[in-house]
């Protein structure tokens, strides 16, 4: 099998190629975005509101099909399988069962901490009890929340602090043994700790799997990622790796939007 | 002296923005002095419309009352057969209603494709919650006691009450799905949920505190509907018993009873209001009471359900 990789000899585990998308009010949220995601890296999406980067993302799981009269155009390759996730013959449930996603808004169900990291794990029928408790365990400590809960899983998710239910929110997302972590400003909600932690979390975490996050904090982007991309107006400006974009971008716009002068 | 100069200003001011402020609250006082006579007329009026069956029908509040058929003679006569006729008549609807329109509901809400088809079934469902009852009487009568030949029984005006409260349980079970947010509905989808498992897993499973207080107001309309129920034919003099639906010898259920002749509660009590003799009218309020009190206790088992459940699931 080809592997695809990039110049450091990183593999790419899945990449974007001139990605256009059509909101059903014919809105063009994206324009010919072409970009690839490095497996075991974290990259980061950033660009002032409205230029499109949820949009980028949710398509990466396929989030558009809940809603009718949206439009896809161009790839997006999964490897190593080729699978072209954006394709009519394949099935958006089968793209989320290998792709997870965190939403900004902590989202629990309003059932009990178990049950919502087990949820996944049910959608792909296992009901074994046994299972279902290691899996719920390896999730909970994942996402550092554990310690925290375990004495208490039959508690509502909602009596969580806000930290931790997002914290239990990317344990649901980890249950399921996901190739690909989908971020979107998982931290807006939280305080200085909390994001903190989630942080530290996701550096933990791309050891296993590959992470795409949006995110509207330039620190948080220079901190944890390994790639930034800069998008503008549903396009793609700049693609590189963090550091070459934070201290010597090759586009005066990316430059103006990191300093600030802009956005 | 600048300053003692400025103050009168300063002053004038406040006193202005006070006076305002006054004006303002004289409204409030207004809206709530005739917010609180409009209610207070209209609750007192109940009361007292109550209050008086309550007064009138107090002789016949015994437990002969209740296990007496109806008869000639109106201190004997009882309710025995109007009120297992309501009973059942309401077993029917709630097992007919209730299973079809939260289907209904669920069906539209989250699976029916938004086009010119649902808009008139939209437009027809909510016409169908202002219907006079008298309509579906009709339509009932020619359609389950003629056409399919269910005859003037306990299983037709089920099924008619079933009509007329079935818009009442899709609405609230649409409504109660339209609560959910949209990122509880994403939550469930990203993890790889299809729609039937969102369905069943999670809307149903939120929505269910909002479709049982439909279900109990549907009920609690349909207890007192006569018009229906007299259109297709109930009984109104009935000194017997359908037979019963749980029996002790296998297979202990019995579905003779849905073809049985019967009554209800409001045609018994429109029955004896329409005798000349002043002993049936005193029967007439005692039934009228019980229908009432039936009614309030429904709705309020409706109020407390939404009271808790709002407490445990908040969005
Ligand atoms: N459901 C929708 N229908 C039509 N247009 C939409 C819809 N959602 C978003 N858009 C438009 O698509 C563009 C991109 O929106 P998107 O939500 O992807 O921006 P974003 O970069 O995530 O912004 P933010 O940083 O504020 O979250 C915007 O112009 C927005 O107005
Ligand atoms: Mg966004």
């Amino acid at each position: 099998m080809v592997m695809h990789k990039n110049k450091h000899n990183e593999t790419i585990k899945a990449e974007a190629k001139n990605l256009n998308f059509f909101y059903a009010d014919g809105t063009q949220a994206l324009k010919g975005v072409t970009l690839p995601i490095y497996e075991n890296k974290i990259t980061a999406l950033i660009g002032p509101s409205g230029c499109g980067k949820s949009t980028f993302l949710r398509s990466f799981n396929r989030m558009h099909d809940l809603y009718p009269g949206n439009k896809y155009e161009g790839e997006i390759i999964l490897y190593p399988d080729n699978t072209n996730i954006l394709s009519k013959k394949v099935d958006p449930i089968e793209v989320r069962m290998r792709i997870s996603m965190v939403f900004q808004k902590p989202n629990p169900f309003p059932k009990s901490i178990f049950e919502n990291v087990a949820y996944g794990l049910r959608v792909r029928g296992e009901s074994n009890k046994r299972v279902l408790d290691d899996k719920v365990e390896e999730a909970l400590k994942g996402a550092s929340l554990w310690n925290e809960v375990k004495d208490r899983l039959e508690d509502l998710a909602f009596n969580l602090s806000g930290g931790q239910q997002q914290r239990l929110c990317i344990a649901r997302a980890l249950a399921t043994d996901p190739e690909i972590m989908l971020f979107d400003e998982p931290t807006s909600a939280l305080d200085p700790i909390a994001t903190m932690n989630i942080e530290e979390l996701m550096s933990e975490l791309k050891k296993k799997l590959s992470i795409l996050i949006v995110t509207h904090n330039m620190q948080q982007a220079a901190r944890i990622s390994d790639y930034t991309a800069y998008m503008y107006l549903g396009e793609l400006v700049e693609h590189d790796d963090t550091n070459k974009i934070f201290t010597n971008p090759s586009k005066k716009e990316t430059e103006d939007y990191i300093t600030g002068k802009f956005g | 002296m600048v300053k003692n100069k400025k103050q009168p200003a300063v002053i004038k001011d406040l006193e202005s923005i006070r006076a305002m402020i006054r004006r303002h609250k004289r409204n409030d006082l207004i809206f709530a002095a005739v917010g609180m006579f409009v209610i207070a007329s209209l609750t007192i009026t109940l009361l007292v419309l109550f209050l008086d069956l309550i007064l009138d029908g107090y002789p016949r509040f015994t437990l002969d009352f209740f296990t007496n058929y109806p008869s000639r003679k109106p201190e004997i006569a009882g309710i025995l057969s109007a009120w297992v006729g309501s009973s059942l008549v309401l077993l029917v609807t709630f097992f007919v209603a209730v299973p079809l329109g939260i289907a209904a509901g669920v069906y539209l809400e989250e699976y029916a494709k938004k086009n010119w088809t649902s808009d008139i079934i939209e437009i027809n469902v909510s016409n169908l919650a202002g219907v006079p009852s008298i309509i579906y009487g009709l339509l009932a009568l020619g359609l389950f006691v003629y056409a399919f030949g269910l005859g003037q029984s306990i299983l037709s005006a089920g099924l008619t009450l079933a009509l007329l409260m079935l818009p009442i349980v899709i609405v609230s079970t649409r409504e109660a799905i339209r609560a959910i947010p949209i990122h509880i509905r994403e939550a469930a989808y990203a993890v790889g949920a299809t729609k039937w498992q969102v369905v069943y897993d999670h809307v149903i499973q939120y929505s269910y505190g909002g479709i049982l207080t439909g279900v109990i107001i549907g009920m609690a309309r349909a207890i007192g509907e006569t018009a229906p129920i007299i259109t297709i034919g109930a009984l109104t003099f009935i000194a017997f018993l359908p037979p019963t639906p749980v029996t002790v010898d296998p297979p202990f259920l019995n579905f003779e009873w849905l073809s049985s002749g019967f009554t209800v509660l409001p045609i018994q009590m429109f029955n004896w209001i329409s005798r000349p003799q002043h002993a049936f009218h005193i029967n007439a309020a005692a039934t009228g009471a019980i229908i009432i009190i039936l009614t309030a206790l429904m709705n309020g088992a409706a109020i407390k359900l939404r009271y808790n459940i709002r407490k445990k699931i908040k969005w």
